[in-house]
């Protein structure tokens, strides 16, 4: 046996954009044991439930991370709805739909871009985020935020998108598809890409399975599941079918991500083409009792709200299982064996986002 | 303010934050804002730097190493506070294990609000703390 050394990675890295801790036990170059340490982010926001009244708690909710803030505002409010319990009007539903399925485009080219950043292709980055900025401008002209939408509330949704509008959106996502196709081409096809993706971090199905891999890394080994087959809000009445590869490596979870853009687009094709009228919120009156369970897709995998109330203003118990969570076991067993080159490259390709996980 | 002397560069850290501003200095340096073309890079080597750059409410894990970012850069150095949580802890404020503002830690010479902050503000602020660069540049020169 070689001599192992300890290289550590990160909190302060350049391919981090957040602070993750990861000890890799080397022998020579190649990964025989990756530990992880976290907590770097760790504000201990669940525990704002008791000075936070739970209509506020959306709010909160929607800063446990920057990119899915408006599906964690989402699955907050459902919750809370069930809890009280109300019935949301339909276009209202439409119109959270619209908006998960914006910001999963959003951040899916946000990962591409940081994808081609970490095997080193700095124009590739710039373009993925060029076309990015053309979603948050019709975020922000819809909602009125960049990164927080703000535009979730308890019982409805706060602004409304007229008609003439929602057209439009259509029509700028319709210019935007070819543009990204474009870009996407060049994941899929390009020599220079494919050698630093393909067979890199693969994960077999069965381990996909045991360690309880969500989302796209999950749906990248060849499990065809989708929280979005549930049919909360309106996805019960669009049709869809679960992006799925099945070779398992960074390559397919590239794929998986790739389709699930202009699946999204079509989500928000067809929500435009059947969105009805009618009021966009109902009053909220009275303290949630009870309990409530709730798992809603975001981009990077299904997160999983547990809400208990007891009748007063504020919640007694606020709990978040985040997709990154759920998936650094299997980012584990991707990194046993690999190259140390290929290590910022596996652990992007599981979309890790630090303040989901940590909270 | 004048100019100086060469681009200042820039070290971005992630004091516990929700990923917003994060994104958005990183928005800053691509093709909308373009921060690069004045010669800003983000670099990852505190040594490197001048500006260092921290979002969110920093948690007791991460003094010690926003600490050690900041004694490892060389002077003069600027330090930015960019979103309202590395301001005043936002909306964080209250939770158990944040310390409300990245002054707790260590000196902060711009504050930039906004939750998240928007890229231009962010770009505002960096221009301002490149005035607070040239006076300690100024100084450290009298100095000697």
């Amino acid at each position: 046996m070689s001599k192992r050394t300890i290289i550590p990675f990160g909190p302060q890295h350049p391919v981090l954009p957040e602070p993750i801790h990861l000890d890799l036990v080397l022998e020579d170059e190649k990964v025989v044991q990756a530990i992880p340490r976290i907590g770097y982010v760790h504000r201990g926001l669940e525990k704002l439930v008791e000075k936070q009244e739970y209509a506020n708690m959306v709010y909160v909710a929607e800063r446990i991370c920057g990119i899915c803030s408006f599906i964690h505002a989402q699955t907050c409010s459902q919750a809370i709805e069930d809890l009280l319990p109300i019935e949301v009007p339909e276009r209202a539903l439409y119109l959270r739909t619209i908006w998960a399925e914006m910001s999963r485009t959003h951040s899916h080219l946000l990962w591409l871009g940081l994808m081609a950043d970490a095997f080193g292709f700095e124009a590739l980055f710039m373009h993925c985020w060029r076309l990015r900025e053309k979603i948050l401008d019709m975020v922000e002209d819809t909602a009125g935020g960049r990164v927080i939408f703000g535009s979730c509330k308890v019982g409805g949704v706060r602004v409304d998108i007229e008609d003439a509008k929602l057209k439009d959106i259509v029509i700028q996502y319709n210019d935007l598809e070819k543009e990204i196709k474009e870009i996407t081409d060049v994941f899929v096809e390009d020599y220079s890409v494919k050698h630093r993706l393909v067979d890199v971090g693969v994960m077999s199905k069965e381990d996909a399975h045991v360690l309880g891999a969500v989302g796209p890394t999950m749906r990248g080994s060849g499990v065809a599941k989708d929280m979005r087959t549930l049919g909360y809000a309106a996805y019960k009445y669009l049709k869809f079918e679960p992006v799925v590869e099945t070779a398992g490596d960074c390559y397919a979870r590239t794929k998986v991500r790739i389709r699930e853009v202009f699946q999204s687009i079509d989500l928000i094709r067809q929500a435009v083409a059947q969105i009805p009228g009618g009021p966009i919120a109902v009053k909220v009156t009275g303290n949630p009792t009870g309990s409530s369970f709730q798992c809603v897709e975001q981009a990077r995998g299904d997160v999983a709200y547990y809400l208990k109330a007891n009748g007063t203003k504020n919640l007694e118990r606020f709990r978040v299982r985040t997709p990154t969570f759920a998936n650094i076991p299997p980012l584990l067993k991707m990194l046993g064996g690999c190259e140390l080159a290929d290590v910022p490259v596996i652990v992007l390709s599981i979309d890790p986002c630090i303040s989901c996980t940590e909270r | 303010m004048s100019y100086l002397a060469k681009s200042p560069w820039l070290i971005h850290y992630d004091g516990s934050s929700c990923n917003g501003c994060d994104i958005e200095v990183l928005a800053c340096l691509t093709p909308m804002y373009d921060v690069e073309r004045f010669g800003i890079i983000n670099t990852g080597n505190p040594k490197h730097a001048d500006i260092l750059a921290i979002t969110g409410s920093v948690n007791e894990q991460n003094i010690p190493i926003i600490k050690n970012i900041y004694d490892q850069m060389l002077e003069p150095k600027v330090v930015i506070a960019i979103g309202i949580c590395a301001t005043s802890g936002g909306i964080f404020r209250e939770c158990y294990n944040v310390q409300g503002g990245v002054d707790q830690v260590i000196p902060v010479d711009v504050y930039i609000p906004g939750c998240a902050a928007r890229p231009e503000s962010i770009i505002d602020g960096v221009v301002k703390g490149l005035g607070v660069l040239e006076e300690k540049y100024k100084k450290y020169g009298k100095k000697r």
